[in-house]
């Protein structure tokens, strides 16, 4: 049984149908890339997975159980998928440890005394012992990305979501971003991404998925889909994006 | 290589230099044109001796300050217990206007209701609808005192503003950061208090700050119903002395609170404005 299945997934804003009957699966320890032009649909479909956006029609499918149940609670899921968006997103008001502990605090009542060690550990890991107590406008964008993915996983999610992680960094940043999915990929987690990176797509996706118009056009192992791409869409896409 | 003098300035700099020092100058110049005006056109008017004798008596002046002072304390303490409750009810009727929870539906029509109301109503009228109607009642001792519901109807109409202020704060925190919130498996209620809010006060304080201003020259407005603070007291002084100096001394003493407090808040909103760009 996958992770995460989706199942003719829709979701519409007004008359704009921005998911269309999407289907997909992501196994347990896969990473799975989402590429796609800008409108494609991609953030949203991260968002509808994280119960962020409810869905018209369809299901969403978190270890064989039906998470886009109407009605359903959404914060206990919440809590078990991770998400990390493209702005950061950190809370300008705390410190990096701060951003990082509220979750817990407040979710498993955890007291801070409890929590450094853990999250201190979290934070070398990711090179930023040094940054902990610094505000998220002192740290580089790179730097308050890492800091957002920290903060994703205190909650101890069993599933990633990525938004386009790197889109907002200067070009020398992008690079300590990427080797924190590497790391984490390399640790078994559960990954879905949005992204524009196609050489890391390529590198280390276990499977990529090309999105237009809300739509998933063709998926397929990474060596397949950008060597050999079958549908024109993907195609004329993929010529663009790797130029 | 840019060309530099003796006192090691570049020529822009030394430009710019003559341009600040000619523009100070002008404006000296004109400053002190418009004082001398006033100085030398204001006594020359018809009036004047009788204005200056009725308004600006430096012996009735001396003689009421220290009373009207006096009378300022209970300003003050009207403001200092009105002010927390203000706060209290502002952020809680912005929450209200903001809830999505259909249980608290009439929660949220009742707030709409209440800012409208008490924001339609000049602040006298409302002084006067709930200080001289409410005590109309018939309640006893101490419950007909004016300065409770005087202070009352204070809190209202400053809340029904102040609410909005928050709000205003509230609706500016971007939505990112309450998906954030969301995504990390928190509350509606933990993200709003622990992630929102605090941003929302923050950029609001200094909106707030001028709403406080305004509260502590309304406290003239109990005058209306009974309370002896300064406005009362400078008229009965007026009365007394058939002389109107004693309103200038109030004057005064609002302007040594409020001139400091309202320079306080531009320079805090010019901070924020900074700082946000
Ligand atoms: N909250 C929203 N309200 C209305 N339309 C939206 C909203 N979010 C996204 N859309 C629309 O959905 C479409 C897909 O957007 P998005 O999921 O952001 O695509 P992508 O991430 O692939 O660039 C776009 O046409 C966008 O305008
Ligand atoms: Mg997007």
């Amino acid at each position: 049984m996958a992770k995460i299945i989706l199942k003719g997934v829709e979701k519409r804003f007004g008359d704009n149908t921005v998911c269309d009957g999407i289907d997909l699966a992501v196994e347990e320890g896969q990473m799975v890339c989402l590429i796609g032009a800008s409108g494609a649909g991609k953030s949203t479909l991260l968002r509808c997975i994280n119960l962020l956006e409810t869905i018209e029609d369809g299901e969403i499918l978190l270890d064989g159980e039906d998470i886009s149940l109407p009605g359903l609670n959404p914060q206990p899921v919440r809590r078990r998928i991770g998400m990390v968006f493209q702005s950061y997103n950190l809370f300008p008001h705390m410190t990096a440890a701060e951003n990082v502990m509220l979750a817990p605090r407040r979710v498993y009542k955890k007291s801070r005394a409890a929590l450094r060690p853990e999250i201190t550990e979290l934070f070398k890991r990711f090179g930023l012992a040094d940054r902990m107590d610094h505000y998220p406008d002192q740290l580089s964008g790179g730097q308050q990305q890492r800091v957002a993915i920290v903060r994703a996983l205190a909650m101890k999610p069993e599933v990633m979501l990525f938004d386009e992680i790197t889109s907002a960094l200067d070009p020398q940043l992008v690079g300590e971003v990427l080797d924190v999915l590497r790391l984490l990929k390399d640790s078994g987690m559960t990954m879905v991404l949005a992204t524009h990176e196609m050489g890391f797509a390529r590198e280390a996706a276990d499977k990529v998925c090309f999105l237009k118009d809300g739509k998933v056009i063709e998926e397929g192992a990474p060596s397949a889909l950008f060597d050999t791409p079958k549908h024109p869409d993907t195609q004329a896409f993929l010529a663009r994006a790797l130029k | 290589m840019t060309k530099t003098n003796a006192a090691g300035k570049t020529r822009r700099q030394i430009y710019e230099d003559r341009l600040r020092r000619r523009s100070m100058l002008i404006a000296g110049g004109s400053t002190l044109a418009v004082f001398l005006a006033v100085v030398i056109l204001v006594p020359m008017a018809p009036g004047w001796d009788r204005v200056k004798a009725s308004f600006f008596n430096w012996e009735v002046f001396a003689k009421t300050f220290p009373k009207l002072l006096e009378a300022f304390k209970l300003d003050v303490a009207i403001f200092l217990w009105s002010a927390p409750a203000i706060v209290i009810l502002g952020l809680l009727v912005a929450l209200a206007r903001d809830t999505r929870n259909p249980a608290l539906f009439p929660l949220r029509i009742l707030g709409a209701a209440y800012t409208d109301i008490f924001r339609g109503v000049p602040v006298v009228l409302t002084v006067y609808l709930i200080g001289f109607g409410i005590p109309g009642l018939g309640l006893p001792r101490p419950w007909n005192s004016p300065y409770i519901w005087g202070s009352l109807a204070l809190i209202l109409t400053y809340s029904a503003y102040v609410a909005e202020i928050f709000r205003s704060g509230i609706e500016s925190v971007h939505k990112s950061q309450r998906s954030a919130a969301q995504s990390l498996g928190l509350s509606d209620a933990d993200s709003m208090r622990y992630v929102i809010l605090p941003q929302a006060i923050r950029r609001v304080i200094p909106a707030q700050m001028n709403m406080f201003i305004a509260l502590q020259k309304d406290v003239a407005l109990l005058s209306f119903i009974g309370p002896v603070e300064i406005f009362r007291q400078a008229g009965v002084f007026k009365s007394l002395l058939a002389n109107f100096t004693p309103y200038v001394g109030a004057a005064v003493i609002f302007l040594a609170v409020t001139i400091p407090a309202t320079r306080y808040a531009d320079y805090l909103m010019a901070k924020q404005n900074r700082e946000r760009s």
